[in-house]
């Protein structure tokens, strides 16, 4: 049980935080989130700099040009990121933590040297296309149908959540091959170039009315069978190598900067007034705060405790599902606090009187996102009921039929 | 860094979690329901087990281990309701004579947390020795000076306790730093208790549920019960993490704040005990509330533990005391 970083990892720890400090102040300030060109530019041009640097890929293979760093090293990398303030991973989410390991995993050798190093220098963007409007928690009920025509699939959809469509290369994209088997049976992952014709991205704006991700209608798509990752049939699989990944250590550094945050709603509490008393007086305010800081501690030694597993067993466990199911709330009881201290300027978005209107009600926004992406909370509660504890399971042969195939996916 | 729990943890885990199955089994803990003093043939056992000279160098006659270690023992304790002044005869090994060995039951006031009246004495009947835990230093009183009456009917029928109308001084054996050091381990020790109880409070509640059929179906298979089962489990895990996090803290201080570690360990096993108790009666059902299961002694015992060593709500300002330092 010890908590200690070895000299190796403190080393490592003291020439990343000395590049973070010569390098973030250069890379400006991020630009406007409906900006999707300077977006790209911002993010790509940070994952250039830590390729240059060497610190891209921290989690990926040496032979595919990742550090390989040791499961503590990682922890240490996503504090430091957080400490300094680094930019967040943003368009290249998807090539770093989805697609690209999935190649790396299943992908052929064509497919890694076409991919690989283009997503590690952040050449290339990718997105997910995933989700259908039919297929949400039950993803394995989608319906976007992929006919085999000579050397190309015909793929004809509707998808939905496309995070980063607007300014990605490529696409993960999750296809029926076979309508005629059960659910999981028939479903095939692919490469979809994202200049290819028949493509129509239609943005879908948040609760915030941003444009943060969008719907992809698919009509007659001609995706080459070459950019198929895995077996034909056998994308389900292929799909929870690429879950698995998000449920790994991919928010460590948003846990860490959550301290920040709480810390800066402390700042915050103290400068301002209630009831004629310094805010921070409110003993009920201080053990809301204690509170969330007792969980964000406990937290963030769950994945110490995580990684520390993970470093010996290989890849991370379904105890993942507790660790984003607490992070997840956690994060919005963070958010609402941060919206309670703003009192009646939480009317307003634009900053009254130097209080962080747009910073907190941004974040208290944003945070309804997390108990329902990447696996509602209460798939996670499934998951742990009936994987940890070993309970039965809700509903059993009436959700393993097929969908039936979709005439179009068009509206 | 290795957080996991060591191999020699593991078999400290295990050595403690076969005697408890041996020798406190739920049938026990009904014999001694409402007996006022102590079983001191099971308090020599703990002795032999090296339950209270853990933490005792190995030239003093202890074992030599760190808090880490003690509180995998004292999850061990809590899981099973092992009854006793286990924490304060833990804290006065090496301070008073016999209590490593079991020869001396010690137990204690915690006035640095809990400094108001009424003041409520667990197992007085049983004490050779009160310790007294002042902001300003420990004190040592003999039980027989003190004026104690028993209550007839204590909240958990396995701790008895007495009524102190008044305390005294008594000896001073340390000092301010003495009590400081002393109350962090105390609430790491009740911490790791708790998330014992918010453990087997889960294992309980998850057991019942997977047996018991209503609608022609164990009921674990119904979502709500299953949301509630998976919920006590996330809390004893981050319980656990913060625990783990406290003992490994305490014994190496240079990794993190020794002050944040025990107060978000003793806060979130704190509402992990309470919530998962609460849950395991509500999973039970009628049967819950009554005294037949034994789910009613583990929402009582986390009341006795929830007021020493500092509540919740003490260990949370402490937390929002050291950020609005910073």
């Amino acid at each position: 049980m010890d908590l200690r970083y070895s000299d190796a990892d403190e080393k490592f720890r003291k020439e990343l935080r000395a590049w973070l400090e010569d390098t973030v102040p250069g890379h400006g300030t991020p630009p406007p989130y409906s900006d999707w060109d300077a977006r790209r530019t911002y993010d790509t041009g940070w994952q250039r700099k830590l390729f240059d640097a060497g610190y891209a890929g921290i989690n990926w293979p040496k032979e595919y040009g990742g550090r390989d760093a040791s499961l503590t090293e990682q922890l240490v990398y996503y504090e430091e990121i957080a400490r300094a303030k680094a930019p967040y991973i943003g368009v290249n989410f998807v090539g770093m933590l989805h697609g690209g390991p999935t190649v790396i995993t299943e992908g052929t050798d064509a497919q890694k040297s076409a991919h690989i190093p283009r997503i590690l220098k952040g050449e290339e963007v990718w997105c997910q296309g995933f989700s259908e409007p039919v297929a949400g928690s039950d993803l394995a009920a989608l319906q976007c149908r992929a006919d085999l025509d000579g050397d190309h699939y015909v793929v004809t959809g509707h998808k939905i959540w496309t995070s980063f469509a607007q300014c990605a290369d490529f696409c993960e994209l999750l296809v029926r091959t076979d309508p005629n088997v059960a659910k999981h049976g028939g479903i095939s992952w692919l490469i979809m170039p994202m200049d290819l014709d028949g493509i129509d991205i239609r943005p879908l704006p948040t609760l915030m009315g941003e444009g943060e991700f969008s719907e992809v209608f698919l009509e007659s798509v001609r995706i080459p069978v070459a950019n198929r990752v895995g077996a034909e049939n056998d994308g389900w699989r292929v799909t929870n190598v690429t879950l698995r990944f998000e449920r790994g250590t991919a928010f460590a550094s948003e846990m860490y900067h959550l301290q920040e945050i709480l810390a800066g709603m402390v700042d915050l509490a103290k400068r301002l007034t209630r009831d004629d008393a310094n805010a921070w007086e409110d003993r009920t305010l201080r053990r809301e705060v204690g509170h969330l800081a007792a969980q964000l501690d406990a937290l963030w030694a769950m994945v110490k405790l995580s990684v520390s597993e993970t470093a010996k067993t290989g890849m991370p466990g379904v105890g993942g599902s507790a660790i984003k199911l607490f992070y997840s709330g956690v994060y919005q009881q963070i958010g609402e606090l941060g919206m309670r201290l703003l009192g009646r300027a939480a009317l307003s978005r634009e900053d009254l009187d130097d209080l962080p209107c747009q910073q907190s009600i941004g974040r208290a926004m944003q945070s309804l996102s997390l108990t329902i992406a990447a696996g509602t909370s209460q798939i996670q509660r499934n998951i742990i009921g009936e994987r940890i504890l070993g309970l039965p399971k809700d509903q059993k042969p009436a959700a393993a039929a097929a969908p039936k195939p979709q005439a179009t996916g068009a509206r | 860094m290795d957080f996991r729990v060591t191999e020699d943890q593991e078999a400290l885990r295990e050595g403690l979690r076969t005697f408890c199955d041996g020798r406190v089994p739920i049938e026990t803990l009904r014999e001694l329901e409402q007996k006022p003093e102590l079983d001191r043939a099971l308090w020599g056992e703990l002795a032999e087990m090296g339950v209270f000279a853990l933490r005792l160098p190995e030239d003093e006659g202890g074992v030599g281990l760190g808090m880490s270690d003690a509180a995998i023992a004292f999850i061990e304790l809590g899981r099973r309701l092992v009854p006793g002044p286990l924490v304060w005869s833990q804290l006065a090994a090496g301070l008073v004579d016999g209590a490593a060995t079991g020869q001396t039951v010690v137990g204690g006031l915690d006035l640095i947390s809990h400094p108001d009246a009424p003041y409520v004495i667990e197992y007085f009947e049983s004490l050779d020795v009160v310790l007294l835990l002042q902001p300003d230093g420990i004190y040592r009183v003999d039980p027989d000076v003190l004026s104690a009456k028993p209550v007839a009917t204590p909240l958990d029928p396995l701790t008895p306790v007495h009524h102190v109308a008044s305390l005294l001084d008594g000896q001073r054996i340390g000092g301010a730093d003495d009590a400081a050091k002393l109350h962090l381990e105390g609430a790491t020790l009740t911490a790791a208790l708790m998330l014992g109880i918010a453990e087997s409070t889960q294992e309980l509640a998850t057991e019942y549920a997977k047996s018991r059929e209503q609608f022609g179906r164990a009921i674990a298979g119904f979502q709500t019960i299953k949301h509630i089962l998976a919920d006590m489990f996330v809390r004893q895990e981050v319980a656990r993490a913060a625990v783990y996090a406290a003992g490994a803290t305490l014994d190496d201080p240079e990794v993190g704040d020794v002050v944040r570690a025990v107060s978000a360990a003793k806060a979130t096993a704190g509402e992990g005990a309470m919530r998962n108790s609460r849950d395991c009666i509500q999973v039970h059902g009628g049967m819950g509330y009554t005294w037949e299961v034994p789910a009613h002694y583990y929402l009582k015992r986390t009341w006795v533990l929830e007021n020493v060593f500092g509540t919740v709500g003490y260990h949370e300002e402490r937390i929002a005391d050291l950020l609005a330092s910073d």
